[in-house]
């Protein structure tokens, strides 16, 4: 392995990260308590120089470098792109509330960059191993983001379960790369693809492979059989870390579906297409079923999370170009949704308060009008329903499975995006029809939340109306 | 063919005017009431230039625009008319303008939202009848719930978090199949633009399917028994303005989804299932004629009114096919699509003044109970003549617009069935009876109460609103003649177009519908 300029240059943005990770980690040993924003600042000016260097390094041919350890193609640069955006949006989100707290110190910021370093590298992973190494990195530092609050029980709680289980998931996975390579003699998805379309189905190991594999992308979209740590992670855990670990990892875990069913296991597909099936069609029954008795809107918008895993596996099980590129636009919508609906419940808290109950939601038109209309349009959009972006990625979606003969599914994603739209409709209905209670303080932001989630809630509307400019960068990638 | 993309204007004048009425706020509640009239006013006379530049010489779809959208799926930004939507657009611009007045002095709470939701509104409601890409009709057809949505929930009555909820989700179910039967065509078809799937030869199997996903979402929107419960509920929680546009526009595009989509496109399953919307839409005649009868509340007895009329839309519309199959009969089948088109029409203008009406008084009084009334004309003579007038033509009085779409609608099915005609004919009697009633109830006799006897008559904005309401019901109900000219051709064209069997050859043998040659001649 050479250090050289072949190697170093397309790798630029994750080592942007990493410097401004160390750099944060040791400056923040010599802020003062006041000075503490900086970290802050620093973090951001990281994430953007990480999507100027994206930019840069980005286009053209894929490449192939680190020994074939790493890749760069057109998917690495869109995902990349998307998971730093998404990531600047939580932590301009999550400031006001660590700042409350007297929790804006450097190691949010650090365990915040490694997880996005993490993530980086799960999309420009070209082997098995790598893959599992951004995996790990992305996921140990959300561990830790999730105990961040220390002082809570409930945090705690949240943060072991969410431990146990995802080393459950990891533990899976690796068990199924190591099948994997047992089976081919490789941990690259190129050689693993080419040995795997000359033996076919004839090797079971192959076969237990996959299902392994399957399990652990499973536990990490947290799709149904394996959902159970999601509800309870998304409730006790701290709603900053929440809306870190809700928002791009699906992207990076979208990632690490694509790279090892399709540019690994393509000639299998039959074979995982049935699992995921039984995934999807069990995610959107359970997950939109059970969101309905939620009172909590962490713990509902978790169920949420669930129906929404289910349409990305949709997409991906449709196994046709279409189809990736329709998983894939709707990955990328679900991870801008979810991070501005925590973004409002980030707005609506303050010192001493946690917004965590539908009830707390109440006559928010009434306080801050501009905050509704956002939240309206992240609801409407999660529902599906035009012009929004979320009804232009149901489509989509739905395009692909349709595509394929296989209307009956399309027509049970839509029976229940319909009970889907039940819940969403009744946080509509908390923040426009309701008066906010007595007690309720007048709303008070920064001008920056307000730019972003502004940002946030109208792409949505312009993605939905203009839809095409996105497609087509997803459609490329594939 | 014309310079000005009219229709592009007519859809997104009044949003622009919605969004500069949001943004205006609540400071200057003067000011913003202004603009959404300004602007309502100003898309109703862009609108009039459609009916102005419209040819109704040709079938051919006018005024079209076309840009691509989505261009990996083929979906465009494609507009057009034809004399089915044309009338209806017009008739959605016209309306909201009374709308926006009704809201004046009324709505406290929020009012810039308020007319903003309507404008905005009034946008996507050109929007569905004047799309011709299924995608971009999918999308306003949806779309038009959210500020429906809010609208009913925000300045509703007591009850309307569950009647918002229940007309939301209602109408989501009926459409989400639609979009399904959508996506199938697209892969049938290559495109999305509606015109090709008109030209789509379909098995008999998916026509059923597709036939029955479309049913789904216009039935519940027209609403048809046995769909139509989320109807008196919407009716009577949400705000006048909105029961004006559901009951004077939203069931209206239930009617046009029909008439756009399921007899075009799904010909041979529409004539295979045409009996079950002629039984349903019997029944909503007669049966929901007699549940009218004995409501207590004002606004719902409209309310199924609305629905026994919007039977007599669909069994217009659905009558053709028994024509077009049975040889003996010459005639009638353009009779009825254009009876069910007028009624439309008509009953937009009908049962937005009724509503209206039970507005003015529901401002004064607050209450919509027939009980809490009696002797209004003594206090009201203005208000009195005007309701008794609308409340005549939404008994089909000859001489107003409402005798005329049923009358054609009655004679046309007497061309199929004796047997129909007379059960439609009941509403001649059930109509006038159960409106002419409530107007006994309400507006005749002593003075009921104290409440009543302190009632002030019609201010001028409410005299100018009804007034042009009564006005153009009188115009329409004397000569209908401009009405029907507009849509003739097109409605000829349409009746011809569903004569002709979409099976493919393998199936040809069990075509059902008469050959185009004959079909020419029924249409005459």
């Amino acid at each position: 392995m050479t250090f050289d300029a072949a190697n170093l240059l397309p790798i630029l943005p994750e080592i942007a990260i990493l410097v401004t990770a160390s750099v944060v980690l040791i400056l923040d040993l010599y802020l003062k308590d006041q000075d503490k924003g900086l970290n802050h600042s620093l973090t951001l000016l990281g994430l953007v120089i990480a999507i100027a260097l994206t930019g840069l390094v980005g286009g053209g041919e894929a490449q192939v470098f680190f020994d074939g350890n790493l890749i760069r193609d057109a998917m690495t640069d869109l995902l990349r792109g998307a998971i730093l955006i998404v990531s600047i949006l939580t932590f301009v989100y999550a400031r006001p509330w660590l700042q409350d707290r007297g929790m804006l110190v450097g190691e949010f910021y650090v365990l915040g960059l490694l997880a996005v370093l993490g993530m980086l590298i799960m999309v420009s992973a070209n082997g098995f191993l790598t893959l599992y190494l951004g995996l790990e990195l992305q996921a140990l530092a959300l561990y830790a983001l999730v105990a961040f609050d220390r002082d809570s029980s409930k945090g705690a709680e949240a943060a072991m379960k969410y431990f146990v289980l995802g080393a459950l998931g990891s533990g899976l996975l690796l068990y199924g790369v190591s099948m994997i390579y047992g089976a081919t003699g490789s941990i690259e998805f190129a050689p693993v693809a080419a040995a795997v379309a000359e033996q076919g189905m004839s090797n079971k190991v192959l076969v237990f492979g996959i299902a392994f594999l399957v399990i652990g992308i499973g536990f990490k979209f947290g799709a149904v059989p394996f959902h159970m740590w999601v509800p309870d992670v998304y409730e006790g855990g701290p709603t900053p870390a929440v809306l870190i670990l809700s928002s791009a990892p699906k992207i990076a875990a979208f990632a690490l579906a694509v790279r090892m069913l399709v540019d690994g296991l393509h000639t299998l597909h039959p074979d995982w297409q049935g699992m995921l099936i039984i995934l999807a069609v069990l995610s959107m029954g359970l997950g939109n079923l059970v969101a309905i008795a939620q009172s909590n809107i962490k713990r509902m918008l978790a169920y949420s999370t669930i129906s929404h895993v289910g349409f990305i596996f949709l997409g991906l099980l449709a196994g046709s170009a279409q189809g990736y590129a329709a998983a894939m636009f709707y990955t990328i919508v679900y991870a801008v949704m979810s991070a501005g609906a925590f973004g409002i419940l980030l707005i609506l808290s303050r010192q001493g308060f946690d917004a965590e109950r539908l009830e707390d939601l109440k006559g928010l038109n009434d306080r801050d009008s501009w905050y509704a209309a956002m939240m309206a349009l992240i609801m409407f959009s999660m529902a599906g329903v035009p012009p929004t972006v979320g009804f232009m990625a149901k489509l989509l979606v739905l395009e692909a499975v349709v595509r394929i003969d296989m209307v009956w599914l399309a027509l049970v994603a839509v029976f229940f995006s319909i009970i889907g739209a039940f819940y969403y409709l009744r946080v509509i209905k908390f923040i426009y029809f309701d008066k906010p209670a007595e007690d309720t303080p007048a709303l008070v932001t920064s001008s920056g939340v307000r730019f972003a989630m502004s940002l946030n809630g109208l792409a949505l509307l312009a993605l939905g109306l203009f839809p095409a400019a996105l497609l087509s960068v997803c459609q490329a990638a594939f | 063919m014309n310079a000005l993309p009219l229709l592009t204007l007519t859809i997104w004048l009044p949003i622009i005017g919605g969004l500069v009425v949001l943004a205006s706020g609540d400071q200057e509640k003067t000011l913003s009431k202004w603009t959404a009239l300004a602007f309502a006013v100003l898309t109703f006379v862009v609108s009039l230039g459609l009916w102005i530049g419209f040819d109704p010489t040709t079938a051919e779809m006018q005024f079209v625009e076309r840009a691509p959208w989505i261009p990996t799926f083929n979906v465009e930004y494609f507009l057009g008319v034809d004399g089915l939507s044309m009338p209806l657009i017009v008739l959605t611009t016209f309306i909201s303008i009374f709308v926006i007045i009704a809201g004046w002095e009324v709505i406290r709470y929020k009012p810039s939202q308020y007319m903003a939701a309507f404008l905005i509104m009034e946008g996507i409601m050109v929007g569905v009848f004047s799309a011709l890409d299924a995608v971009l009709f999918y999308v306003f057809w949806e779309a038009m719930l959210i500020p429906m949505f809010i609208i009913i929930g925000v300045w509703g009555g007591p009850n309307r978090v569950y009647a918002t909820i229940k007309f939301f989700i209602y109408t989501f179910l009926g459409s989400v199949f639609m979009l399904v039967a959508l996506i199938y065509m697209y892969f049938q078809s290559g495109s999305f633009s509606i015109l090709d799937f008109h030209a789509l030869e379909l098995g008999m199997t998916a026509q059923t399917l597709i036939f029955i996903a479309f049913f789904l979402a216009f039935a519940v929107k027209v609403p048809m028994f046995p769909v139509h419960t989320w109807l008196p509920d919407a009716h009577v929680e949400a705000p006048t303005g909105g029961s004006v546009i559901l009951a004077a526009i939203m069931l209206k595009i239930g009617g046009y989804g029909f008439l756009r989509f399921s007899l075009p496109i799904t010909p041979d399953a529409s004539a295979d299932l045409a009996w079950v919307i002629i039984a349903l839409s019997l029944i909503a005649i007669v049966y929901i004629g007699f549940v009218a009868l004995v409501q207590q509340d004002m606004k719902k007895l409209i309310a199924y009114s609305s629905i026994a009329h919007m039977g007599f839309v669909t069994l217009g519309f659905f009558i053709v096919f028994t024509i077009a199959l049975n040889p003996s009969v010459t005639g009638g089948a353009v009779m009825g699509i254009e009876g069910g088109m007028v009624q439309m029409i008509s009953h937009g203008f009908i049962s937005g003044a009724l509503f209206l009406c039970v507005g003015v008084l529901y401002d004064r009084v607050h209450s919509r109970e027939i009980a809490d009334y009696g002797g209004v004309i003594n206090t009201m003579p203005w208000f009195g003549a005007f309701m008794v007038y609308f409340a005549m033509a939404n008994a089909g009085l000859p001489g107003t617009s409402g005798f005329v779409g049923e009358f054609m609608v009655i004679l046309a099915t007497f061309k199929a069935s004796f047997w129909w005609a007379l059960l439609a004919a009941t509403t001649l009697i059930l109509a006038a009876a159960f409106t002419l009633w409530m107007v006994k109830r309400v507006v005749f006799g002593e003075v009921k109460n104290e409440k009543v006897a302190a009632l002030a008559d019609l201010d001028l904005r409410e005299r100018i609103n009804l007034g042009a309401l009564a006005a153009v019901v009188l115009l329409f109900g004397l000569w209908p003649a401009p009405l029907v000219n507009v849509m003739h051709v097109t409605i000829e064209n349409l009746v011809e177009q569903v004569g002709v069997c979409k099976l493919p050859e393998a199936e040809r043998g069990e075509c059902v519908l008469a050959r185009p040659e004959t079909v020419a001649s029924v249409a005459r």
